[in-house]
């Protein structure tokens, strides 16, 4: 099976435990961790995952339960296939 | 990590706060080997062949919508011009294939479906005039059936008959559906020099020149480029340009993207990425407010046609890098009633409709989605037609004429054509007659090509 990778990006307000609760959903999941990165401007926060998908059919009951943890959060989660990324900043 | 953080940041950001969004994926289907002498075999083919094509196409363009995380607006689907398969069908028959086509969209689940259109820059078969006939009551019986009419070529010249009978025509269909402040209107594009693989509506038509089907995307981002250039207050004009660059670059490379993704799950060609910024009535989503961003009080000022060029040049080289096949209409869209800085222009009384006209000399693509009074002859509709044609005609591009004569209304009231349509304020037009220029008929010959000035 060839490399899949998406993007997971969490944005909001800093608060205690939000790496492990998201890194949470994603270990249930067996989904791998390739690189993760974050940075807290005035109290706003964002971390970007780069996380390997291959072989799944389809994102969509992970997107549910990241909903799901974004409401509960108050934070926007989203995982979105990392091709659109690359497709826009890198010719 | 490949991709920055900051990269990563930029796309969501655009994604989520400024409106990026695939505004269609539309799907080009030919109707050539529908035609069949017995009409109700036509219409059994036109409908098993969309629906044999287009089947999937909003459930697949709905997976990569989610998958990527982009939002594909509308799912559309364009097909061969229809005068062309009529034959010897009567106008009766051809508003029932009116009504087939709006009845497969509404299965399907599309958005809209193009190319109830006619072909007629030089002279008109009988299929074509069977479809003018059609056209007021087609569009008024249906929903998401959208029409258009070539006029007029650069290499063919305009055909004022044709002119002449569009301005009926459009009076005809605002009278059809007064109660909807003359909304058949708003379906209906008269063009000079239209393009074939337009996936934007409502002059999406599948060309003679185009395979069996295709994939077409259209991508805007207004919002985009004006977040952009806010950042840079301060940039002289030859920055602002690089910047509208470089966002219409990103803007086309995720159109591009997404329109081979589909293309290739629906093992369909994929066509031409259309880059066109097309406004809708969200907050910050108006290419007016890019116009006055760069540094006008307000659109329709001294300076509006010298900015709007920059903006749609720019725009063009920009998308020209990021794909492989940039085609359909690309540059930037001034459509009134789905733009609230256009709005603003008008009710401040700042953008006039000559100053529209000549806007139109500079970008794509006409006078689009005006509400002219009510009281507007079909001559002058006409004429506005000719005008906008031989601006088309002269400077070798595509023109088009999308204005609802609102029946019963007067300049200066508000009207509403609700969603993407927006609303828009009633204008005026010349009172003074046109009548007997378009009464004369007859053809303006092609220009010549050469002694250009």
């Amino acid at each position: 099976m060839t490399e899949r990778h998406a993007v997971v990006s969490v944005i909001g307000k800093d608060q205690v435990g939000i790496i492990a609760k998201v890194t949470n959903i994603l270990a249930d999941n067996q989904i791998n961790i390739l690189d993760i990165s974050q940075t807290i401007l005035q109290d706003f926060f964002t971390m970007m995952m780069i996380v390997d998908v291959a072989g799944r059919e389809d994102l969509d009951q992970l997107q549910d339960q990241l909903n799901h943890l974004g409401d509960d959060l108050g934070l926007k989660i989203n995982i979105q296939l990392e091709e659109i990324f690359q497709a826009m900043h890198r010719v | 990590m490949d991709i920055a953080h900051n990269e990563m940041i930029e796309t969501i950001r655009m994604i989520q706060m400024e409106n990026l969004d695939i505004r269609t994926v539309t799907m080009g289907i030919s109707l050539q080997d529908c035609a069949d002498a017995n009409f109700d075999n036509l219409k059994q083919n036109v409908y098993n062949k969309i629906t044999r094509y287009a089947g999937r196409l909003k459930e697949v363009a709905e997976a990569v919508e989610r998958e990527y995380g982009i939002p594909i607006i509308n799912k559309r689907i364009s097909i061969t011009p229809i005068a062309e398969i009529l034959g010897n069908a009567t106008k009766e028959q051809a508003i029932e294939i009116a009504r087939t086509l709006d009845k497969t969209a509404i299965k399907l689940g599309v958005d809209f479906i193009g190319g109830y259109s006619a072909l007629v820059h030089k002279g008109m078969t009988k299929g074509d005039e069977t479809l003018l006939e059609a056209l007021p009551e087609a569009l008024s019986v249906t929903e998401r059936v959208c029409a258009s009419v070539s006029i007029g070529t650069t290499r063919a010249g305009i055909n004022m008959d044709a002119v002449a009978k569009m301005g009926v025509i459009i009076k005809e269909a605002a009278e059809r559906t007064k109660n909807q402040n003359g909304l058949a209107c708003a379906k209906l594009v008269v063009f000079c020099n239209p393009v074939e693989d337009n996936p934007f509506m409502a002059g999406a038509f599948h060309g003679a020149g185009e395979g069996e089907a295709v994939i077409n995307v259209g991508v805007s981002g207004p919002g985009v480029v004006l977040s952009a250039l806010k950042r840079h207050d301060d940039a002289n004009l030859s920055d602002v340009s690089e910047i509208i660059k470089k966002t219409a670059f990103k803007i086309t490379r995720a159109g591009e993207l997404i329109g081979r993704v589909v293309a290739e799950r629906l093992q369909i060609p994929f066509g031409i990425v259309d880059l066109s910024l097309a406004p809708t009535n969200a907050m910050n989503d108006s290419v007016a407010e890019i116009l006055e961003e760069i540094g006008l009080e307000r659109v329709g000022t001294h300076g509006t046609i010298a900015a709007l060029a920059l903006m749609n040049d720019a725009v063009k080289k920009g998308g020209g890098m990021a794909s492989s096949f940039v085609g359909g209409l690309s540059g930037a869209f001034i459509p009134v009633s789905e733009d609230n800085g256009m709005i603003r222009g008008i009710t401040d009384n700042s953008l006039t409709l000559p100053k529209l006209e000549a806007m139109t000399c500079v970008c794509s693509v006409g006078l689009d989605m005006i509400a002219l009074t009510g009281n507007v002859t079909p001559a002058t509709l006409s004429a506005i037609i000719a005008d906008e044609a031989a601006i088309g005609m002269i400077n070798k591009k595509t023109t088009a004429v999308r204005v609802i004569p609102v029946p019963g209304k007067e300049e200066g009231e508000m009207v509403e054509f609700g969603g993407l349509l927006g609303r828009a304020p009633v204008m005026g037009v010349n009172p003074y007659s046109s009548e007997k220029f378009i009464k004369r008929g007859g053809r303006i010959a092609a220009p010549l090509q050469a002694l250009i000035n």
